[in-house]
């Protein structure tokens, strides 16, 4: 079984994020970068589906020469080798859909896992459009079976599974209150939810052996798309800063203030 | 967690490549993870944290730095930032691994035969098989050269007397590499044995009431007419430049690491000393007697981080020398050491508790300050290379 996954780069959730004083953007000064947490557990996914199955798990990203870091963690966490797609500047979802359409068509995969979104601009489309583009099916927000049943009760439905004749994959998704299980036909795309799985650390023989695993180079020209964006990012601002609480000295007051002044009791 | 961006203020990141930042981010999420929420019920209790052996062996951290034999092969750069996140966690975990990989792989790799390194190597990779390293004694711990643990030559066997003292991991030890005087020799007749557990005489026995490094386990070894094979002699070294030569290994690793104790002093006393209010709704951190504590700390942390990675770096180009380990090793275990009483300080009465980390990297520090070479030690090695004159005679 071949699945592709994917590792886009991202900001790090613990670094602090300074929009710059134009909206233009972000400071990147300072910023620390990893793996996009979802894509990570797609990652992990996609070495368990292999390790059961047998097969190989092939990892993408898009960006500049900086995300071979991240697929380089991919690597040392376990997949064979890598496909970056070399492009700088701007790409909307559509335009990262198209790109990994091509990839998969060029890499023939039966499986591909990826983030249900990421968690620098939270688009949540990319999955989507990528299976539309593909005619495949789709299963998004794959996630855990939370149930009373023992661990090993657990184990022995995993989340994503391969149907018995190997033609398809089951997967348990998170919708609102409940769970869904779908069947979806091979091939097919899956994406992931937080509660999926806990990515395993890169050890330290993964990280040397990622080293010489291979990393292909392709760019948007190479795979004959054209990512010229449709949206434009116009205008980027923090939240405002939240006010200081108050004290209250007891119950009484409490109560006094959220009926009068917050008006919600 | 990320490390704050001012406790980089030099941008040492920018100096380590992609692996050496991989592997330590591996080792730190691993930390953050599995052993900050433990160890200071461990250090409480006295206990050491055994089920993180074989996690710390599935990351690969056993031995990280050797070559083959089921290791990583990593360069000491490497080495240094794994050791020193450990640190970060706790210098007990820490010393651990140094014992486990510079004191009983290293001279395995280095010194052993290959059927010792088939047997002992791969195992030991893997935690299965739990390493001691005896050379000090209660009566000789500066000066190991008056040892009084001798081995007698019976055949195919020796005979080993004595007994070692500070031993860490020696109750939970399958293997102890154990440094005798052979026959009637002096020091240069020194040798180094693989002492199994098992061995009929050999006993270990641990060391209680320590107020330091108390989530690692430090022992007493005594052997009484212990048959060891001859097959377990390490055959590539005689003398003390063998115990020496690990030492000197696991001392560069200390220095490196220690860094990490003082960082985690460091970045819990800035933010404790945020948010911490006195006197008029000011932060404990407005005031200037608190932010020069601060100031020095940093100032210190970031040239020890310089004097570690320039060292371990000189070793990887194979240039280090034992006089540049003793001033690495005694400015940096001291720095560590002084951050952590003054960090303690800035948390106050709450930093008397083990609430809160200070205390317990300030503790362990301690033994840390005396072990590997005491602090006076590394001076006098320092003054003779700059005299000339040997203090020590």
């Amino acid at each position: 079984m071949k699945i592709l996954v994917t590792a886009k780069r991202v900001e790090d959730p613990e670094s602090k994020i300074k929009v710059k004083p134009d909206g233009s953007g972000i400071v990147q000064e300072g910023l620390k970068y990893k793996i996009n947490p979802f894509d990570e557990i797609g990652v992990e996914e996609g070495l368990r589906l292999a390790a059961k199955h047998g097969g190989e798990v092939v990892v993408v990203s898009i960006g500049t020469k900086d995300v071979q870091e991240q697929l380089r963690h991919a690597l040392a966490m376990g997949a064979t080798r890598a496909v970056w797609v070399n492009h700088a500047g701007a790409l909307d979802q559509l335009g990262i859909a198209a790109l990994l359409q091509k990839v998969v068509e060029k890499e023939k995969p039966d499986l591909v896992v990826l983030g249900k979104q990421s968690i620098d601009d939270d688009q949540n489309q990319v999955g989507q459009y990528l299976a539309e583009f593909l005619g495949w099916g789709q299963a998004t927000f794959a996630s855990k079976v939370e149930s009373l049943e023992s661990e090993a009760e657990k184990n022995k439905v995993p989340a994503v599974a391969l149907t018995a004749d190997g033609k398809a994959v089951r997967v348990v998704r998170e919708v609102d209150n409940g769970l869904a299980t779908l069947e979806v036909q091979l091939p097919a795309v899956v994406t992931t939810d937080l509660r999926l799985n806990q990515p395993r650390y890169a050890s330290l023989p993964g990280i040397m052996k990622a080293k010489s695993k291979p990393i292909e180079e392709l760019t948007p020209e190479k795979l004959g798309v054209d990512v010229t964006p449709r949206i434009q990012v116009l205008k980027m601002s923090a939240p405002p800063a939240r006010k200081a609480g108050i004290k209250v000295p007891d119950v009484a007051t409490l109560v006094e203030k959220l009926h009068n002044e917050a008006k919600v009791v | 967690m990320p490390r704050a961006d001012i406790t980089d203020l030099f941008r040492i990141d920018d100096l380590l490549s992609d692996e050496e930042k991989a592997a330590r981010d591996t080792v730190a999420r691993f930390v953050d993870a599995e052993v900050l929420p433990i160890i200071g019920k461990h250090f409480r209790e006295g206990t050491f944290p055994a089920h993180l052996v074989p996690r710390l062996a599935e990351l690969g951290v056993l031995g990280a730095n050797l070559q083959g034999y089921g290791c990583a092969g990593m360069n000491t750069v490497t080495y240094g930032l794994i050791l020193q996140e450990l640190e970060r966690g706790d210098s007990g975990l820490r010393s651990f691994a140094s014992v486990q990989g510079s004191l009983c792989m290293f001279p395995i790799h280095a010194y052993g035969s290959e059927e010792q390194k088939q047997r002992f190597l791969p195992s030991m990779a893997r935690g299965e098989r739990i390493g001691c390293f005896g050379l000090t004694e209660s009566d000789f711990g500066s000066n190991p050269g008056g040892m009084r643990t001798r081995a007698r030559k019976e055949g195919d066997h020796y005979v080993l007397n004595g007994s070692k003292a500070w031993i860490t991991n020696g109750a939970i030890a399958d293997v102890a590499i154990v440094w005798a005087k052979t026959d009637d020799g002096g020091p240069e007749s020194v040798r180094g044995f693989l002492v199994e557990k098992g061995m009929p005489g050999f006993s270990a026995r641990e060391i209680p009431g320590k107020f330091s490094l108390r989530a690692s386990v430090t022992s007493e070894l005594s052997f009484q007419d212990v048959r060891v094979p001859a097959s377990n002699v390490l055959p590539g070294v005689v003398g003390l430049k063998g115990p020496l030569s690990c030492l000197n290994n696991a001392r560069l690793g200390i220095a490196f690491a220690v860094t990490g104790a003082a960082i985690a002093c460091f970045e819990g006393a800035r933010e404790y000393a945020q948010s911490r209010v006195q006197f008029d709704g000011r932060s404990i951190a407005s005031y200037q007697l608190t932010q020069e504590k601060l100031a020095d700390m940093l100032q210190e942390i970031v040239k020890a981080q310089l004097v570690g990675l320039r060292l371990a770096r000189l070793k990887d180009e194979g240039k280090s020398t034992p006089v540049m380990v003793s001033l690495a090793k005694r400015n940096n275990v001291k720095s560590a050491l002084d951050i952590a009483r003054v960090a303690r300080g800035i948390y106050g009465a709450n930093g008397i508790t083990d609430d809160y980390p200070p205390i317990r990297h300030m503790l362990n520090l301690e033994s840390v300050f005396t072990y590997e070479g005491t602090h006076e030690v590394h001076t006098l090695v320092l003054g003779k290379a700059i005299t000339g004159i040997d203090a020590f005679n």
